[in-house]
């Protein structure tokens, strides 16, 4: 087939997502109605591996334990409490309406729908909708310490793109309660013996048997055993992809390994160029920066983000500053939502900022990157003790890592990549295009179309894991239990040759560059060019140079040590092969895709104000990819082949598409 | 004294202001069952503005590039939440601050300072290899009692649960551990108490937590001894060291708790 631009070819289209066929409110309670039935007594005979303990992964593992399937959960961290859930900061969504503000089930629908750009299914967002309400009941009961008004009732705040206060809060360490109240009920089933806990573990290869998956191929960080674990279903709930730019404010170990490997065993990937650049972070200090720090969006509730109207006034102490000569530019150019304006349309604009020149802080390049946050008005009208109640921990953070008083001198803050839209493609169970494998959390691809609202990331992973996987998975699992799978199953075998095969290649390259080196390069490439603005000639040029370094990996990266033992340069060495395959598909996606939407800003599509134009006649659908490369066991790494587009079109019933307008 | 010497190389170097060039002595243990040794690196031109986790990897990447492995390390997050990192530096759990080890930033360090970097030693929490200790103990003390059994869909309406704000408040410090371990690694007697009795005191200040109060605490302590940690003798190394700042008298809870439900004949 010839090839589109020479890198793609398209195919079929997906013609079903497999929502049942009613109006849009009907079609969860018709789901789970219609979803079969699994007898208690039938559960224990019934196999789960779930990758991953943060918020999806630990919440569908205790659920499915409390419900009496065996269950094998995976971590490569040391605990399953120390998931990159937990630095989630500011809040969790939810259709409560507690504050009479004229919230409900639709309205944060149309919001996460609206702050997508359109790009998101209706039918999974309006379920994560109807489930919000649950989620906050069931983090209640485990204990999590939500905010309270002095009555004891649950306080909440605004977070950015809507107009009303649904987000729930516990101080600015959310996502570390959240996580918490999910890793208890985790351990609880541990302590059951419904759960089987394999902390530093790495998933490394998917085992799928006649288009089933069946299990996967772990290494033992401890001890390096490469290990299989067959199953009658497999859930990733792996997270996000945002180190592929190296600098993100995910964890050192944030990977895309999992979600790959399936990938290359067939899991179309969805959108991968959806990337969520969040507006507020620690600016890069210098070289040696290993990764970026956020600065919750709540703090745009009561900070005020500026710049000097005047280049000259750039390095001034900005106390120096006159009123009259700041630009507020988010409340000049977008007076009803001010500073809560969606994360994409924030971080643009201080881009735009900068390279007019009127950036502050130190120069990177030719430019100044960074904007002030300022709260001299909110310490004012509030009291100092009152900012610090609500985002104490926030501003000691600041301080500790700038060597500087937010309470004093306005914080400096600058874009940096930050969670990840795009992942595998999901159905409306949340099934992959491989048979038996589901996948939840920030690693599908499903909710947040092309940009994700503030405190949805914590409600979609425990959405997920708490009430949709759990109810949509017992539809597949009462067709098994499946035939047991030998250890010499060809199936198995082969995916253990090929784990077996990488790690050998890794570990005798014996090159000159250290592993991290790659990672930088493939780094500032994918922020350069696939960054906050995507261009054709860009975008081509990043495919060749990814390809070009992906060459130079597989011949001369170093790996030093051996694979029977803990190796750290070993398990980064595997992640960042994956991520330079990741970074080609995600350019390709980014370069296909001549439209703006959300996140994703071609410049040669804006308005006239520079906001991201769409083009729906030509764009209006998910794009699925297929991988067609090698899988490496006949010696050849980092073959991609020429991924295939299937698109999946988006059907807009319940909403009428717009352009989107926050002024 | 190699003071004066290494004074001299720093000002004969010409630099930007403030980078530092310092000695590290950093345990490297080869495996669980190595006896382990401190061996003694050189990082020069060290920015203020770097974390300590940073300069590691800095000497990381020199290590590798001169064909020696890589010191092995925990570090997650890297925003001081996730709990995953912890070293003693220069004998304090997590350094000079009251914080992280990711947190830490070298500008609480001096140019020429020699630093000493080891893994915390506890016996429930062994070596794994060089920096990196098995801390299971901790996971199993939850697996013991450490959660509200309620199970997904059984929750009540939130807005059923009152809890006075002041308890709400009391939990949320409580709630605040990150599980590091440098509680234990700073106590002289290794003792887990203050991390158990935060999440005594977390869980044990909310309604929800009432029913399963004295089973929990008994069921946790007795984890916490078969695991080999110590008991507190009211030190308050543990508090110091923590980089939350969970106060001691979380353990007074705990050891109220603990008479109470004895007393219960639990």
């Amino acid at each position: 087939m010839a090839l589109i631009n020479g890198l793609y070819t398209e195919g079929e289209k997906i013609a079903d997502t497999k929502a049942p066929k009613v109006p849009v409110p009907e079609m969860w309670t018709t789901r789970k109605f219609d979803a079969m039935l699994v007898n208690p007594a039938n559960r224990r005979k019934l196999s789960v591996i779930i990758v991953g303990t943060g918020l999806a992964g630990a919440a569908a593992g205790a659920t499915l334990g409390e419900a009496g399937y065996r269950v094998k959960s995976f971590c490569f961290q040391d605990s399953p409490r120390r998931a990159h859930s937990i630095a989630a900061q500011g809040g969790i969504n939810a259709a409560k309406n507690y504050k009479e503000d004229g919230d409900s089930i639709y309205r944060l629908f149309y919001d996460t729908v609206k702050g997508g750009d359109y790009r998101a299914r209706e039918s999974n967002v309006y379920r994560l909708a109807e489930v919000s309400a649950n989620i906050i009941d069931q983090c209640v009961a485990q204990g999590v310490p939500f905010a309270r008004e002095y009555g004891g009732l649950l306080d909440n705040r605004s977070f950015g793109g809507v107009q009303v206060s649904r987000t729930f809060y516990a101080r600015g360490q959310t996502g570390q309660q959240l996580l918490i109240g999910a890793y208890q009920a985790l351990e609880r089933q541990i302590a059951a013996g419904t759960v089987e806990m394999y902390t530093r573990h790495e998933m490394l290869e998917l085992i799928v048997k006649d288009g089933k998956a069946r299990g996967i191929i772990a290494r033992d960080l401890v001890t390096g055993e490469i290990e299989t674990h067959v199953a009658d279903v497999v859930v990733l709930a792996s997270g996000g992809y945002g180190n592929v730019f190296f600098l993100s404010t995910n964890a050192m170990g944030s990977n895309v390994t999992a979600n790959w490997r399936a990938h290359r065993k067939g899991a179309y990937f969805g959108n991968p160029c959806y990337t969520q650049i969040h507006p507020t972070c620690i600016p890069v200090s210098g070289d040696h920066q290993s990764k970026l720090t956020l600065m919750s969006e709540s703090l745009r509730n009561d900070g005020r983000i500026w710049v000097p109207k005047n280049r000259e006034d750039c390095d001034k102490d900005p106390r120096q500053i006159p009123e009259e000569d700041r630009d507020y530019y988010l409340e000049r150019i977008y007076p009803s939502f001010g500073n809560l304006v969606p994360r994409d349309i924030a971080s643009r604009q201080a881009k735009n900022v900068c390279d007019e020149g009127r950036g502050v802080g130190p120069m990177v390049g030719d430019f100044r990157r960074g904007v002030y946050l300022d709260f001299a008005d909110a310490i004012a009208r509030l009291g100092e003790d009152a900012v610090r109640a609500k985002y104490g921990n926030l501003f000691d953070m600041y301080a500790r890592i700038t060597g500087e008083n937010p309470y004093e001198v306005p914080m400096r803050i600058y874009p940096a990549v930050h969670y990840t839209m795009g992942g595998l493609w999901v159905d409306y169970d949340l099934q992959s295009s491989i048979e038996g494998l589901y996948v939840t959390g920030e690693a599908n691809f499903s909710d947040h179309g092309a940009n994700r609202l503030g405190a949805s990331a914590l409600m979609q992973g425990l959405a997920d894991g708490y009430f949709v996987l759990p109810n949509t998975i017992r539809d597949y699992l009462a067709k098994g239990p499946f035939e047991a799978l030998a250890d010499d199953d060809p199936a198995v075998a082969e995916a253990r040759a090929a784990v077996e095969a990488r790690t050998e290649k890794l570990l005798s390259i014996n090159g000159e560059r250290t592993v991290d080196s790659f990672h930088k390069e493939l780094g500032n490439i994918m922020w350069e060019y696939c960054g906050m603005e995507r261009t054709e000639e860009g975008l081509n040029k990043a495919i060749g140079l990814i390809r070009g370094l992906r060459e130079e990996f597989w011949r001369n990266v170093k790996v030093l040590g051996s694979a029977d033992t803990l190796n750290q340069s070993l398990e980064k060495a595997g992640r960042v092969a994956d991520f330079l395959e990741l970074g080609e598909l995600m350019c390709i996606d980014a370069l296909h895709r001549r439209e703006s939407c959300g996140g994703h800003f071609r410049a040669e599509s804006q308005t006239e104000d520079g906001e991201a134009l769409r083009h729906d006649d030509e764009f209006l659908y998910v794009a699925a990819w297929e991988f067609t490369g090698g899988d490496g066991t006949n010696g050849e790494f980092g073959n991609m082949g020429a991924p295939v587009l299937h698109k999946e079109d988006l059907v807009y019933d319940a909403i009428e598409l717009k352009q989107r307008s926050y002024k | 004294m190699t003071t004066t010497t290494h004074e001299a190389e720093v000002a004969a170097a010409p630099r930007e202001e403030g980078l530092m060039n310092l000695t590290l002595k950093i345990w490297r243990q080869n495996g669980p069952r190595d006896n382990g040794r401190l061996v003694t690196f050189k990082v020069k031109d060290i920015s203020p503005d770097m974390s300590f986790l940073e300069m590691l990897d800095v000497l990381n990447e020199q290590l590798q590039a001169e064909g020696t492995e890589p010191i092995a390390f925990d570090s997650d997050c890297r925003e001081g939440i996730c709990g995953m990192c912890g070293l003693m530096i220069s004998g304090e759990a997590h350094g000079p601050e009251k914080t992280t080890t990711c947190q830490l930033h070298m500008r609480s360090f001096k140019d020429g300072e020699t630093i000493t970097i080891e893994p915390w030693k506890a016996d429930p929490f062994p070596v794994i290899k060089d920096l990196v200790v098995d801390r299971g103990s901790f996971d199993r003390i939850i697996q013991a009692g450490g959660f509200i059994s309620a199970n997904t869909g059984a929750a009540p309406k939130a807005e059923a649960i009152l809890v006075p704000k002041e308890n709400a408040d009391r939990a949320f410090v409580a709630a605040e551990c990150i599980g590091c371990g440098a509680c234990v690694a700073a106590c002289p007697n290794a003792s887990g108490m203050l991390f158990m009795g935060a999440k005594i005191t977390h869980l044990g200040e909310l309604p929800q937590g009432q029913p399963e109060r004295d089973a929990r605490v008994v069921s946790m302590v007795n984890q916490h001894d078969a695991e080999g940690f110590g008991g507190c003798t009211n030190i308050g190394e543990c508090s110091h060291a923590c980089p939350k700042g969970i106060p001691q008298d979380v353990i007074s809870t705990l050891n109220k708790d603990l008479r109470t439900a004895l007393k219960r004949g639990r």
